[in-house]
């Protein structure tokens, strides 16, 4: 029967075990959901089909044959084709280029013969009047997101891998799209649809596949699976002991939010206010503007309009953020929230530095404190950051915040990608934070974590920031169902 | 580490005055490593060495400036002006600083502010200075320029000099690269220039004003241009506004030499002004045997090559991860 078969794959990425033992099948004329929480292994499984990633063990076959990509080439010659989430185009060519981009063998190239070999493409995807003369650049997202598309058809594509398509584009083009999957479907066809959004996974797919922590935990036919199954399978875990929570009372307010706007509308209006000895979190999908509210708040990213109260003073710099008593931990540890080039010492002490001489000594001294307070490991303060694994570097990224003395820490994802040690550590230090009377706000894609640490807990969906609510009234069911609405 | 990687730079630079000591003496017999070419050394690598500080700076914050060259030749024309209308030489001083801030104050805002590349920035000012110099000078040699006490920085030295051994300028060089090397790495504002060079982005999120650091690297840029015009003029005496073409690219090299990175965040002040003392040793070894002008501009180019690779080689050599326990 032809049909691409996963058999028992396996992928580590150093200590953590990406998928385990995960099998299925894609058969033509299908569409195939393939859902999971951030960090289930999805990405990893749709980089292996489409040959970015050799997995460490098990089998992948096309109609029998053995089928072991080794690049993204060797999938595209096997008829495997994934569309990105972030659209890989070339903005400068035509249309028609972009969709013969590399398969143009290696005689001149004509752009007419190029076009007209387009055309009937576009048409068979239901896109005749797009013109493919036209520069790639000039064309809206969910346009270019259809050349995308156009490219796999060029190499004719049975296996199309579309990985969250939709989080870009609006509702009406999200129909259009839809319409051209089913186009893909009846001309016998296989896709693999992977989306956050459990109401379009529900119209489009006929099966469903549920990863969760690498293991594939539940398949079935779309028809005889409810919403809340799928989210009971997504979550389905229970809370470990990991989460230590000491007697906190919240004291007077230290952050105040009021109607903050940010570009793109992310966020939307948001506002809410932080109390003294309180841990806040907010749950929300990857795209949902979490990330932005953290930003816009400390004015890292552009504030359209609102207003941030920080104790007694209202912030309109980084700089004042910092000297207003706030600090911020970025969820790109490698790229933002340390310079990897530098000494822990240096990358510990830079906010806030005042007056004008600098004595490293000084500084070294001071740092070592709290390097020791957070338990770094390292032979020594003046040892470069790039040196230390994961779960060292984010501590020294929070120490910076101790050493500022700021009381009110604005934490991104601050576990994200480090070992479950340290994490156990991190939940300790802000539990310790919060009961010196600190307030600590902080984003987190991982639910039990949220609902571990927290005393209220928010959800951002779509720039739309909801009420902080307290743990105790709501549950990773219900907030996943308010993520995905 | 740091001190290890200048380390290397200064053993680097005593084998290249030993083979060429060993090498002229044989081909020539007269030795190479005097007190003599010491000075003279020091007289030639004063103008690169003093512009190289500030590129130092520039580098270090990952940008570039392309116009120091013209920013000397500018600098010349200002002085012999200036002195020949007042023959106060303190004024051709003031007017060598203003010009050199001035210049680089452009450069700094224009890159700041209308974050436009570097490259593309100071290529720009490189031609628009250059023009300036031309205009002013009405395109010719600005000459008959009143001895005054500025030709003393560039001379040779006395008889009864000798004790000084070497030459005004380059103890201003070497004062200059003391006090540099302090505000780089012992203040606040230093600190912050090798943040924004490590990674900018995190420098940012700490509450670093990034655009301040820009402007005043490049200020610093253009002053050090400017004191290097200074030298220029003290040793040809006259205003020349074609002068200099090309020297912005042996400031640039003289950093890289001494270990700059042009990605920003590594590199230091000392190095630079060994890579500058490394390359005028090659031309002064080249000289002094007789090789042609073109095999030297080859030995510079290996060299630069060199000293990038042994640098890579020697990062890629260090990192050892500490294991999570």
């Amino acid at each position: 029967m032809s049909m691409l078969q996963v058999s028992g794959i396996y992928k580590s990425y150093g200590q953590t075990r990406a998928l385990i033992d995960v099998s299925f099948q894609i058969r033509p004329g299908e569409v195939l959901a393939l859902a999971g929480e951030n960090g289930s292994g999805k990405s990893t499984m749709m980089r292996i089909l489409s040959g970015e990633e050799v997995p460490d063990q098990g089998s992948l076959t096309i109609d029998d044959k053995p089928y072991s990509p080794r690049n993204p080439i060797d999938a595209l010659r096997s008829g495997v084709a994934l569309v990105h989430q972030e659209l890989a185009l070339c903005p400068h060519m035509s249309v028609a280029e972009n969709i013969f981009l590399g398969q143009m063998g290696s005689t001149g190239f004509s752009p007419k013969e190029a076009e007209a070999k387009a055309r009937p493409i576009l048409e068979s995807l239901g896109y005749p009047d797009l013109d493919p003369s036209k520069e790639v650049r000039e064309l809206s997202i969910s346009l270019q997101q259809v050349v995308e598309i156009a490219r796999t058809q060029a190499i004719n594509a049975d296996y199309v891998l579309l990985d969250e398509p939709t989080s870009s584009l609006t509702k009406a083009d999200i129909r259009k799209l839809f319409e051209l999957v089913q186009r893909l479907k009846s001309q016998g066809k296989a896709i693999v649809y992977i989306s956050h959004f459990l109401d379009e996974i529900r119209e489009i797919a006929d099966h469903i596949a549920i990863l969760r922590d690498g293991q594939m935990v539940h398949r079935a036919p779309m028809a005889e699976i409810t919403e809340a199954e799928i989210i009971r399978h997504m979550v389905g875990r229970e809370m470990s002991e990991l989460f230590p929570r000491s007697q906190r009372t919240p004291g007077e307010e230290l952050l105040q939010v009021e109607n903050l706007f940010g570009d793109n509308a992310k966020p939307s209006g948001a506002s809410f206010t932080l109390h003294r000895g309180e841990v806040c979190g907010v749950a929300g999908l990857n795209g949902a503007g979490r990330t932005e509210l953290l930003r816009a708040i400390f004015r890292l990213d552009h504030v359209r309009s609102g207003h941030v109260t920080l104790k007694s003073s209202s912030p309109h710099s980084i700089h004042q953020s910092w000297f207003g008593g706030a600090g911020f931990v970025s969820e790109d540890r490698k790229e933002e929230g340390l310079a990897l080039g530098m000494t822990i010492s240096e990358n510990l002490t830079l906010p806030g530095r005042k007056g004008w001489l600098f004595s490293s000594k000084a500084n070294d001294e001071v740092a070592d404190k709290f390097a020791k307070k957070l338990r770094v490991k390292a032979h020594s303060v003046t040892q470069n950051v790039s040196e230390l694994s994961g779960g060292n570097q984010q501590k020294v990224a929070i120490a910076r915040l101790l050493h500022s003395g700021c009381e009110v820490l604005i934490l991104d994802e601050p576990t994200r990608g480090i070992d479950i040690g340290s994490k156990a550590e991190i939940y300790e230090l802000i539990d310790q934070m919060a009961k010196e009377g600190k307030a600590v706000l902080i984003v987190s894609s991982y639910l039990p974590e949220l609902l571990g640490i927290c005393d209220r807990v928010a959800v951002m969906s779509r720039g739309n920031l909801s009420e902080f609510i307290p743990v105790s009234q709501t549950n990773q069911e219900k907030l996943m169902e308010m993520c995905v609405q | 580490m740091k001190a290890k990687g200048a380390l290397g730079i200064i053993v680097a630079w005593l084998v290249i005055c030993l083979v060429s000591h060993f090498a002229i003496q044989h081909f020539t017999q007269r030795p190479f490593i005097t007190l003599d070419n010491f000075e003279l050394m020091m007289r030639q690598a004063i103008i690169v060495g003093l512009g190289a500080i500030g590129m130092a700076y520039v580098i270090m914050t990952g940008g570039i400036d392309l116009s120091p060259g013209s920013t000397i030749a500018l600098t010349t024309v200002g002085v012999a002006i200036t002195i020949k209308a007042t023959n106060n030489p303190a004024l051709g001083i003031a007017a060598a600083v203003i010009i050199g801030l001035l210049a680089g104050l452009v450069n700094g805002l224009l890159v700041a502010k209308l974050k436009v590349g570097p490259f593309i920035v100071t290529l720009a000012s490189m031609l628009i200075f250059r023009g300036i110099a031309k205009g002013l000078a009405h395109e010719q040699t600005i000459g008959s320029v009143p001895d005054t006490w500025i030709s003393i920085f560039t001379k040779a030295l006395g008889k009864t000099e000798r004790w000084q051994l070497i030459p005004k300028g380059a103890w201003v060089w070497l004062v200059l690269l003391v006090f540099m090397w302090f505000v780089l790495n012992r203040t606040v504002f230093g600190r912050n220039v090798v943040a924004v060079g490590s990674n900018e982005k995190t420098a940012r999120l700490c509450g670093i004003n990034i655009s301040n650091v820009k402007i005043m690297v490049y200020a610093i840029c253009g002053l050090f241009a400017g004191i290097a015009g200074l030298m220029q003029e003290s040793r040809v005496g006259i205003g020349d506004p074609t002068i200099a073409a090309g020297e912005e690219l042996k400031m640039i090299a003289a950093v890289v030499i001494g270990g700059g990175s042009l990605l920003g965040g590594e590199g230091s002040i000392f190095g630079a002004a060994l890579g500058t003392l490394i390359m005028t040793t090659i031309g002064m070894g080249c000289s002094q045997m007789g090789i042609a002008n073109w095999i030297q501009e080859i030995i510079t180019g290996v060299i630069i090559v060199a000293a990038v690779t042994l640098d890579r080689y020697r990062m890629t050599r260090v990192p050892k991860v500490v294991e999570a326990a």
